[in-house]
Protein backbone atom coordinates (compact mmCIF):
# COMPACT_ATOMS: atom_id res chain seq x y z
CA UNK A 1 0.00 0.00 0.00
CA UNK A 2 1.32 3.47 -0.30
CA UNK A 3 2.70 5.62 1.90
CA UNK A 4 1.21 9.19 1.86
CA UNK A 5 3.43 11.64 2.13
CA UNK A 6 1.17 15.78 1.90
CA UNK A 7 4.27 17.81 2.68
CA UNK A 8 4.80 19.52 -0.99
CA UNK A 9 1.54 21.14 -0.80
CA UNK A 10 2.19 23.75 2.02
CA UNK A 11 5.39 24.94 0.11
CA UNK A 12 4.08 24.80 -3.88
CA UNK A 13 0.91 26.83 -2.86
CA UNK A 14 1.81 30.10 -4.27
CA UNK A 15 3.17 28.25 -7.64
CA UNK A 16 -0.64 26.16 -7.64
CA UNK A 17 -2.20 30.22 -7.01
CA UNK A 18 -0.54 31.26 -9.91
CA UNK A 19 -1.66 28.51 -12.31
CA UNK A 20 -5.04 28.83 -10.84
CA UNK A 21 -5.17 32.22 -11.69
CA UNK A 22 -4.01 31.35 -15.29
CA UNK A 23 -7.09 29.13 -15.53
CA UNK A 24 -9.39 31.27 -14.06
CA UNK A 25 -7.66 33.87 -16.88
CA UNK A 26 -8.76 31.34 -19.70
CA UNK A 27 -12.04 30.52 -18.48
CA UNK A 28 -13.21 34.08 -17.93
CA UNK A 29 -12.08 35.40 -21.12
CA UNK A 30 -13.47 32.32 -22.92
CA UNK A 31 -16.94 32.65 -21.73
CA UNK A 32 -16.72 36.71 -22.18
CA UNK A 33 -15.52 36.00 -26.33
CA UNK A 34 -17.44 33.22 -26.61
CA UNK A 35 -20.63 34.13 -24.97
CA UNK A 36 -20.40 37.72 -28.09
CA UNK A 37 -18.97 35.72 -30.63
CA UNK A 38 -22.17 32.35 -29.78
CA UNK A 39 -24.91 35.46 -29.99
CA UNK A 40 -23.44 36.72 -33.10
CA UNK A 41 -23.26 33.16 -34.51
CA UNK A 42 -26.83 32.22 -33.09
CA UNK A 43 -28.45 35.81 -35.01
CA UNK A 44 -26.67 34.80 -37.64
CA UNK A 45 -28.17 31.44 -37.89
CA UNK A 46 -31.51 32.27 -37.27
CA UNK A 47 -31.40 35.19 -39.71
CA UNK A 48 -32.89 35.33 -43.16
CA UNK A 49 -29.94 36.31 -44.37
CA UNK A 50 -29.26 32.16 -46.81
CA UNK A 51 -25.34 32.61 -46.59
CA UNK A 52 -24.72 34.07 -43.15
CA UNK A 53 -27.26 31.19 -41.77
CA UNK A 54 -25.10 28.17 -43.52
CA UNK A 55 -21.93 29.86 -43.07
CA UNK A 56 -23.00 30.06 -38.80
CA UNK A 57 -24.32 26.56 -38.91
CA UNK A 58 -21.37 25.01 -40.96
CA UNK A 59 -19.17 26.71 -38.18
CA UNK A 60 -20.89 25.44 -34.95
CA UNK A 61 -21.49 21.88 -36.99
CA UNK A 62 -17.41 21.76 -37.75
CA UNK A 63 -16.15 22.91 -33.95
CA UNK A 64 -19.03 20.47 -32.47
CA UNK A 65 -17.59 17.77 -34.11
CA UNK A 66 -14.02 18.00 -33.32
CA UNK A 67 -12.48 17.12 -29.91
CA UNK A 68 -11.53 20.11 -28.07
CA UNK A 69 -7.98 18.36 -27.63
CA UNK A 70 -7.93 18.67 -31.70
CA UNK A 71 -8.59 22.47 -31.70
CA UNK A 72 -6.29 22.68 -29.18
CA UNK A 73 -3.12 21.33 -30.87
CA UNK A 74 -4.36 23.33 -33.89
CA UNK A 75 -3.74 26.79 -32.33
CA UNK A 76 -0.51 25.77 -30.24
CA UNK A 77 1.08 24.07 -32.89
CA UNK A 78 -0.25 25.44 -36.37
CA UNK A 79 -1.72 28.52 -35.79
CA UNK A 80 1.53 30.34 -34.35
CA UNK A 81 3.44 29.54 -37.17
CA UNK A 82 1.08 30.26 -39.50
CA UNK A 83 0.68 34.22 -37.80
CA UNK A 84 4.85 34.15 -37.23
CA UNK A 85 4.84 33.72 -41.15
CA UNK A 86 1.41 35.91 -42.55
CA UNK A 87 2.50 38.71 -39.84
CA UNK A 88 6.37 38.54 -39.72
CA UNK A 89 6.31 38.06 -35.60
CA UNK A 90 9.53 37.01 -34.27
CA UNK A 91 9.96 33.64 -33.93
CA UNK A 92 9.16 31.60 -30.92
CA UNK A 93 7.74 34.40 -28.79
CA UNK A 94 5.22 33.16 -26.06
CA UNK A 95 1.77 32.97 -27.42
CA UNK A 96 0.48 29.81 -25.51
CA UNK A 97 -1.50 31.65 -23.41
CA UNK A 98 -3.12 33.84 -26.79
CA UNK A 99 -3.38 30.68 -28.50
CA UNK A 100 -4.95 28.99 -25.68
CA UNK A 101 -7.50 31.57 -24.90
CA UNK A 102 -8.32 32.07 -28.62
CA UNK A 103 -8.58 28.22 -29.18
CA UNK A 104 -10.89 27.95 -26.27
CA UNK A 105 -13.07 31.22 -27.23
CA UNK A 106 -13.38 30.13 -30.54
CA UNK A 107 -14.46 26.28 -29.49
CA UNK A 108 -16.83 26.99 -27.00
CA UNK A 109 -18.36 29.93 -28.96
CA UNK A 110 -20.11 27.01 -31.28
CA UNK A 111 -21.97 25.25 -27.79
CA UNK A 112 -22.82 29.01 -26.51
CA UNK A 113 -24.13 29.64 -29.79
CA UNK A 114 -26.59 26.49 -29.18
CA UNK A 115 -27.21 27.55 -25.92
CA UNK A 116 -28.49 30.94 -26.99
CA UNK A 117 -30.43 29.90 -30.20
CA UNK A 118 -32.14 27.85 -27.95
CA UNK A 119 -33.23 30.99 -25.66
CA UNK A 120 -33.90 32.81 -28.31
CA UNK A 121 -36.35 30.40 -30.36
CA UNK A 122 -38.10 30.10 -26.40
CA UNK A 123 -39.58 33.66 -26.42
CA UNK A 124 -43.18 33.42 -27.49
CA UNK A 125 -43.13 34.41 -31.23
CA UNK A 126 -45.62 37.60 -30.21
CA UNK A 127 -42.75 39.45 -28.89
CA UNK A 128 -41.57 39.54 -32.17
CA UNK A 129 -44.40 40.87 -33.69
CA UNK A 130 -45.80 42.78 -30.90
CA UNK A 131 -42.21 45.28 -31.13
CA UNK A 132 -42.49 45.64 -34.97
CA UNK A 133 -46.03 46.74 -34.27
CA UNK A 134 -45.02 49.11 -32.35
CA UNK A 135 -42.58 49.79 -35.14
CA UNK A 136 -39.20 48.83 -34.16
CA UNK A 137 -36.65 47.55 -36.64
CA UNK A 138 -35.56 43.82 -36.51
CA UNK A 139 -32.29 45.18 -34.57
CA UNK A 140 -34.06 47.05 -32.38
CA UNK A 141 -36.96 44.31 -31.86
CA UNK A 142 -34.12 42.16 -30.93
CA UNK A 143 -31.74 44.20 -29.11
CA UNK A 144 -34.30 45.87 -26.72
CA UNK A 145 -37.30 42.63 -26.81
CA UNK A 146 -35.90 39.48 -27.62
CA UNK A 147 -32.36 39.22 -26.11
CA UNK A 148 -33.15 40.29 -22.83
CA UNK A 149 -35.65 37.95 -22.25
CA UNK A 150 -33.71 34.96 -23.41
CA UNK A 151 -30.82 36.04 -21.81
CA UNK A 152 -32.86 36.09 -18.60
CA UNK A 153 -33.50 32.52 -19.11
CA UNK A 154 -30.10 30.92 -20.13
CA UNK A 155 -28.58 32.28 -17.01
CA UNK A 156 -28.18 29.00 -15.77
CA UNK A 157 -27.50 26.93 -18.79
CA UNK A 158 -24.67 29.57 -19.50
CA UNK A 159 -22.79 29.35 -16.05
CA UNK A 160 -23.05 25.23 -16.36
CA UNK A 161 -21.13 25.79 -19.72
CA UNK A 162 -18.80 27.95 -17.82
CA UNK A 163 -18.04 25.04 -14.67
CA UNK A 164 -17.37 22.70 -18.17
CA UNK A 165 -15.70 25.35 -19.43
CA UNK A 166 -13.23 25.80 -16.42
CA UNK A 167 -13.05 22.03 -16.08
CA UNK A 168 -11.97 22.08 -19.65
CA UNK A 169 -9.08 24.18 -19.24
CA UNK A 170 -7.40 21.38 -17.87
CA UNK A 171 -6.46 20.35 -21.39
CA UNK A 172 -3.57 23.12 -21.97
CA UNK A 173 -1.91 20.48 -20.91
CA UNK A 174 -1.14 19.40 -24.24
CA UNK A 175 0.92 22.72 -24.68
CA UNK A 176 3.02 22.83 -21.28
CA UNK A 177 1.38 25.78 -20.48
CA UNK A 178 1.13 25.88 -16.04
CA UNK A 179 -2.52 26.29 -15.64
CA UNK A 180 -3.73 24.54 -12.12
CA UNK A 181 -3.24 21.19 -12.83
CA UNK A 182 -0.09 21.76 -14.80
CA UNK A 183 1.05 23.49 -12.13
CA UNK A 184 0.00 20.74 -9.59
CA UNK A 185 1.40 17.70 -11.89
CA UNK A 186 4.38 19.19 -12.09
CA UNK A 187 5.36 19.94 -8.33
CA UNK A 188 4.46 15.90 -7.96
CA UNK A 189 6.49 15.60 -10.75
CA UNK A 190 9.42 17.09 -9.02
CA UNK A 191 8.80 15.49 -5.66
CA UNK A 192 8.11 12.10 -6.84
CA UNK A 193 4.92 13.13 -5.60
CA UNK A 194 2.63 12.63 -8.49
CA UNK A 195 -0.07 10.35 -6.62
CA UNK A 196 -0.61 12.92 -4.03
CA UNK A 197 -0.83 16.18 -5.75
CA UNK A 198 -3.01 14.24 -8.50
CA UNK A 199 -5.22 13.53 -5.52
CA UNK A 200 -5.14 17.09 -4.44
CA UNK A 201 -5.70 18.72 -7.75
CA UNK A 202 -8.99 16.47 -8.12
CA UNK A 203 -10.23 17.69 -4.53
CA UNK A 204 -9.52 21.23 -5.35
CA UNK A 205 -11.54 20.91 -8.89
CA UNK A 206 -14.46 18.95 -7.35
CA UNK A 207 -15.10 21.15 -4.20
CA UNK A 208 -14.74 24.55 -6.62
CA UNK A 209 -16.87 23.05 -9.63
CA UNK A 210 -19.48 20.99 -7.29
CA UNK A 211 -19.80 24.54 -4.99
CA UNK A 212 -20.42 26.49 -8.38
CA UNK A 213 -23.05 24.44 -9.50
CA UNK A 214 -24.52 24.43 -6.12
CA UNK A 215 -24.95 28.06 -6.77
CA UNK A 216 -26.68 28.14 -10.09
CA UNK A 217 -28.67 25.28 -9.23
CA UNK A 218 -29.81 27.76 -6.14
CA UNK A 219 -30.19 30.34 -8.41
CA UNK A 220 -32.14 28.70 -11.38
CA UNK A 221 -34.69 27.62 -8.67
CA UNK A 222 -34.80 30.94 -7.50
CA UNK A 223 -35.52 32.29 -11.21
CA UNK A 224 -38.35 29.32 -11.60
CA UNK A 225 -40.10 30.68 -8.67
CA UNK A 226 -40.14 34.46 -9.67
CA UNK B 1 3.51 32.17 -47.16
CA UNK B 2 5.41 29.36 -48.83
CA UNK B 3 4.54 26.41 -47.65
CA UNK B 4 5.22 23.38 -50.02
CA UNK B 5 1.70 21.11 -49.58
CA UNK B 6 2.26 17.50 -50.10
CA UNK B 7 -0.25 14.86 -49.72
CA UNK B 8 1.81 11.98 -51.38
CA UNK B 9 3.26 11.87 -47.73
CA UNK B 10 0.92 9.56 -46.36
CA UNK B 11 1.45 6.82 -48.76
CA UNK B 12 5.41 6.94 -48.44
CA UNK B 13 6.57 4.55 -45.82
CA UNK B 14 7.56 5.59 -42.52
CA UNK B 15 11.02 7.23 -41.02
CA UNK B 16 11.15 4.39 -38.08
CA UNK B 17 11.31 1.65 -40.84
CA UNK B 18 8.57 -0.41 -39.61
CA UNK B 19 7.40 -1.02 -43.07
CA UNK B 20 4.31 0.86 -42.48
CA UNK B 21 2.61 3.73 -44.70
CA UNK B 22 1.93 6.95 -42.58
CA UNK B 23 -1.25 6.36 -43.88
CA UNK B 24 -1.17 2.85 -42.01
CA UNK B 25 -0.03 4.74 -38.74
CA UNK B 26 -3.59 6.73 -39.10
CA UNK B 27 -5.84 3.93 -39.56
CA UNK B 28 -3.86 1.98 -36.49
CA UNK B 29 -4.92 5.52 -34.86
CA UNK B 30 -8.41 5.21 -36.34
CA UNK B 31 -9.10 1.79 -35.06
CA UNK B 32 -7.96 2.62 -31.89
CA UNK B 33 -10.20 5.54 -31.17
CA UNK B 34 -12.88 3.15 -32.44
CA UNK B 35 -12.26 0.74 -30.29
CA UNK B 36 -11.21 2.39 -27.15
CA UNK B 37 -14.87 4.83 -27.70
CA UNK B 38 -17.21 1.59 -28.12
CA UNK B 39 -16.05 -0.61 -25.75
CA UNK B 40 -16.23 2.38 -23.00
CA UNK B 41 -19.21 2.75 -24.17
CA UNK B 42 -20.62 -0.26 -23.61
CA UNK B 43 -19.48 -0.03 -20.12
CA UNK B 44 -21.13 3.09 -19.49
CA UNK B 45 -24.64 2.16 -20.86
CA UNK B 46 -24.95 -0.75 -18.39
CA UNK B 47 -23.40 1.40 -15.21
CA UNK B 48 -25.38 4.40 -16.31
CA UNK B 49 -28.38 2.42 -16.31
CA UNK B 50 -27.82 0.95 -13.44
CA UNK B 51 -27.06 4.67 -11.62
CA UNK B 52 -29.74 6.29 -13.30
CA UNK B 53 -32.75 3.89 -12.01
CA UNK B 54 -31.29 3.84 -8.68
CA UNK B 55 -31.78 7.86 -8.33
CA UNK B 56 -35.18 7.09 -9.05
CA UNK B 57 -36.30 4.60 -6.32
CA UNK B 58 -37.92 5.08 -3.60
CA UNK B 59 -35.64 5.31 -0.86
CA UNK B 60 -33.22 7.79 0.83
CA UNK B 61 -29.86 5.50 1.12
CA UNK B 62 -29.88 4.15 -3.01
CA UNK B 63 -30.74 7.52 -4.72
CA UNK B 64 -27.92 9.35 -1.91
CA UNK B 65 -25.46 7.19 -3.53
CA UNK B 66 -26.43 7.26 -6.52
CA UNK B 67 -26.51 10.94 -6.67
CA UNK B 68 -22.90 11.25 -4.95
CA UNK B 69 -21.73 9.02 -7.91
CA UNK B 70 -22.68 11.32 -10.17
CA UNK B 71 -21.56 14.57 -9.14
CA UNK B 72 -18.47 12.61 -8.49
CA UNK B 73 -17.89 11.98 -12.08
CA UNK B 74 -19.35 15.45 -13.20
CA UNK B 75 -17.05 17.57 -10.92
CA UNK B 76 -13.68 17.04 -11.90
CA UNK B 77 -12.29 17.10 -15.14
CA UNK B 78 -11.95 14.02 -17.40
CA UNK B 79 -7.87 15.14 -17.71
CA UNK B 80 -7.19 14.57 -14.05
CA UNK B 81 -9.76 11.27 -13.55
CA UNK B 82 -7.77 9.49 -16.67
CA UNK B 83 -4.53 10.87 -14.63
CA UNK B 84 -6.03 9.32 -11.33
CA UNK B 85 -6.87 6.34 -13.10
CA UNK B 86 -3.78 5.83 -14.51
CA UNK B 87 -1.09 7.31 -11.88
CA UNK B 88 -2.93 6.92 -8.80
CA UNK B 89 -4.80 4.27 -8.50
CA UNK B 90 -2.80 1.26 -9.36
CA UNK B 91 -0.57 2.75 -6.07
CA UNK B 92 -3.43 2.62 -4.17
CA UNK B 93 -4.48 -1.10 -5.10
CA UNK B 94 -3.60 -3.90 -3.04
CA UNK B 95 0.00 -4.48 -3.29
CA UNK B 96 -0.21 -7.34 -5.82
CA UNK B 97 -3.00 -6.21 -7.83
CA UNK B 98 -0.83 -2.90 -8.59
CA UNK B 99 1.94 -4.72 -9.51
CA UNK B 100 0.07 -7.35 -11.77
CA UNK B 101 -1.47 -3.89 -13.52
CA UNK B 102 2.28 -2.57 -14.14
CA UNK B 103 3.64 -5.88 -15.57
CA UNK B 104 1.23 -5.96 -18.22
CA UNK B 105 2.00 -4.29 -21.83
CA UNK B 106 2.22 -0.65 -21.56
CA UNK B 107 -0.46 -0.41 -24.05
CA UNK B 108 -2.58 -2.40 -22.52
CA UNK B 109 -1.91 -0.29 -19.62
CA UNK B 110 -2.98 2.96 -21.25
CA UNK B 111 -5.95 0.92 -22.76
CA UNK B 112 -6.97 0.01 -20.08
CA UNK B 113 -6.88 3.04 -17.87
CA UNK B 114 -8.21 4.99 -20.65
CA UNK B 115 -11.57 2.52 -20.78
CA UNK B 116 -12.14 2.54 -17.73
CA UNK B 117 -11.80 6.35 -17.17
CA UNK B 118 -13.99 7.12 -20.06
CA UNK B 119 -16.39 4.53 -19.50
CA UNK B 120 -17.46 5.82 -15.86
CA UNK B 121 -16.81 9.86 -16.89
CA UNK B 122 -19.77 8.63 -19.49
CA UNK B 123 -21.55 6.75 -17.18
CA UNK B 124 -22.49 9.52 -14.82
CA UNK B 125 -24.32 11.56 -17.95
CA UNK B 126 -25.73 8.39 -19.30
CA UNK B 127 -27.18 8.35 -15.54
CA UNK B 128 -28.75 12.12 -15.54
CA UNK B 129 -30.47 11.03 -19.03
CA UNK B 130 -31.38 7.72 -17.57
CA UNK B 131 -33.04 9.86 -14.67
CA UNK B 132 -34.38 11.88 -16.56
CA UNK B 133 -36.26 9.69 -18.85
CA UNK B 134 -37.76 7.72 -16.36
CA UNK B 135 -38.90 10.94 -14.45
CA UNK B 136 -40.57 11.91 -18.02
CA UNK B 137 -42.82 9.31 -17.99
CA UNK B 138 -46.51 10.00 -17.02
CA UNK B 139 -46.66 8.92 -13.24
CA UNK B 140 -49.79 6.53 -13.98
CA UNK B 141 -47.59 4.50 -15.56
CA UNK B 142 -45.96 3.33 -12.80
CA UNK B 143 -49.11 3.43 -10.45
CA UNK B 144 -50.70 1.15 -13.24
CA UNK B 145 -48.11 -0.80 -12.89
CA UNK B 146 -48.33 -1.40 -9.25
CA UNK B 147 -51.76 -1.88 -8.97
CA UNK B 148 -51.84 -4.65 -11.42
CA UNK B 149 -50.04 -6.35 -8.41
CA UNK B 150 -46.48 -5.74 -10.13
CA UNK B 151 -43.76 -5.40 -7.70
CA UNK B 152 -41.55 -2.37 -8.00
CA UNK B 153 -38.87 -4.53 -9.94
CA UNK B 154 -41.25 -5.76 -12.24
CA UNK B 155 -43.24 -2.61 -13.06
CA UNK B 156 -39.44 -1.24 -13.99
CA UNK B 157 -38.34 -3.82 -16.02
CA UNK B 158 -41.69 -4.32 -17.67
CA UNK B 159 -43.21 -0.81 -17.92
CA UNK B 160 -41.12 2.17 -17.09
CA UNK B 161 -37.80 0.88 -18.98
CA UNK B 162 -39.01 -0.03 -21.96
CA UNK B 163 -40.57 3.27 -22.48
CA UNK B 164 -37.88 5.55 -20.92
CA UNK B 165 -35.19 3.24 -23.39
CA UNK B 166 -36.94 4.79 -26.42
CA UNK B 167 -37.49 8.10 -25.29
CA UNK B 168 -33.66 8.74 -24.18
CA UNK B 169 -32.30 7.80 -27.64
CA UNK B 170 -31.98 11.29 -29.16
CA UNK B 171 -29.86 12.31 -26.19
CA UNK B 172 -27.88 9.69 -25.82
CA UNK B 173 -26.72 10.33 -29.19
CA UNK B 174 -24.84 13.80 -28.33
CA UNK B 175 -23.29 11.31 -25.41
CA UNK B 176 -22.40 8.87 -27.87
CA UNK B 177 -20.45 11.29 -30.01
CA UNK B 178 -18.78 12.83 -26.56
CA UNK B 179 -17.09 9.58 -26.21
CA UNK B 180 -15.38 9.74 -29.18
CA UNK B 181 -14.29 13.11 -28.82
CA UNK B 182 -13.29 12.67 -25.28
CA UNK B 183 -11.32 9.47 -26.25
CA UNK B 184 -9.01 12.26 -27.46
CA UNK B 185 -7.85 13.52 -23.88
CA UNK B 186 -6.24 9.50 -23.92
CA UNK B 187 -3.06 10.98 -25.64
CA UNK B 188 -2.07 12.49 -23.18
CA UNK B 189 -0.96 9.10 -21.15
CA UNK B 190 0.87 7.88 -24.77
CA UNK B 191 -2.20 5.77 -25.97
CA UNK B 192 -1.39 6.02 -29.65
CA UNK B 193 -5.28 7.26 -31.07
CA UNK B 194 -6.20 9.58 -33.86
CA UNK B 195 -4.77 12.60 -32.04
CA UNK B 196 -1.71 11.49 -30.86
CA UNK B 197 -1.20 10.04 -34.41
CA UNK B 198 -1.52 13.22 -35.87
CA UNK B 199 1.10 14.75 -33.65
CA UNK B 200 3.13 11.62 -34.30
CA UNK B 201 2.40 12.65 -37.94
CA UNK B 202 3.87 16.19 -37.24
CA UNK B 203 7.08 15.22 -36.05
CA UNK B 204 7.84 12.84 -38.41
CA UNK B 205 6.45 14.05 -41.98
CA UNK B 206 7.35 17.98 -41.24
CA UNK B 207 4.03 18.40 -43.16
CA UNK B 208 1.64 19.77 -40.24
CA UNK B 209 -1.07 21.19 -42.17
CA UNK B 210 -2.00 17.79 -43.79
CA UNK B 211 -1.04 15.83 -40.83
CA UNK B 212 -3.55 17.70 -38.95
CA UNK B 213 -6.37 18.12 -41.60
CA UNK B 214 -6.48 14.40 -42.60
CA UNK B 215 -7.33 13.63 -38.65
CA UNK B 216 -9.87 16.67 -37.97
CA UNK B 217 -11.23 15.25 -41.07
CA UNK B 218 -11.17 11.68 -40.17
CA UNK B 219 -13.00 12.93 -36.23
CA UNK B 220 -15.25 14.42 -39.20
CA UNK B 221 -16.51 11.26 -40.81
CA UNK B 222 -16.59 9.18 -37.22
CA UNK B 223 -19.15 11.97 -36.60
CA UNK B 224 -21.19 11.67 -39.49
CA UNK B 225 -21.27 7.94 -39.32
CA UNK B 226 -22.59 7.66 -35.72
CA UNK B 227 -25.37 10.33 -36.35
CA UNK B 228 -26.67 8.54 -39.43
CA UNK B 229 -26.02 5.21 -37.37
CA UNK B 230 -28.04 6.80 -34.19
CA UNK B 231 -30.71 8.70 -36.78
CA UNK B 232 -31.53 5.28 -37.89
CA UNK B 233 -31.97 3.72 -34.28
CA UNK B 234 -33.78 6.94 -33.69
CA UNK B 235 -36.43 6.25 -36.32
CA UNK B 236 -36.85 2.42 -35.58
CA UNK B 237 -37.51 3.00 -31.87
CA UNK B 238 -39.68 6.40 -31.65
CA UNK B 239 -42.55 5.93 -29.87
CA UNK B 240 -46.13 7.21 -31.06
CA UNK B 241 -47.91 10.13 -29.64
CA UNK B 242 -44.88 11.70 -28.78
CA UNK B 243 -42.90 14.86 -30.23
CA UNK B 244 -40.89 13.31 -32.46
CA UNK B 245 -42.96 10.35 -32.69
CA UNK B 246 -44.71 8.96 -35.55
Amino acid sequence: MHEFDWSSIPGSLPFLWQGMKVSLEITISAVVFGIVWGTLLALMRLSAIGPLAWLAAGYVNLFRAVPLVMVLLWFFLIVPHLLESLFDLPRGADVRLISAITGFALFEAAYYSEIIRAGIQSVPKGQMAAASALGMTYAQAMRLVVLPQAFRNMVPLLLTQGIILFQDTSLVYVSALADFFGAAYKVGDRDGRLVEMLLFAGAIYFVLCLGASRIVRHYQNKLKTA
Amino acid sequence: MAYNWHWGVFLQPTATGDGATYLDWMIQGLKMTVALSLSAWLIALVIGAVIGVLRTVPGVWLSAIATAYVEFFRNIPLLVQLFLWYFVVPELLPESLGTAFKQTHPVLQQFLASMVCLALFTSARVAEQVRSGINSLPPGQKNAGLALGFTLAQTYRYVMLPMAVRLIVPPLTSEFLNIFKNSAVCSTIGLLELAAQGRQLVDYTAQPYESFIAVTVAYLLINVVVMFGMRWVEGRVRVPGYIGGK
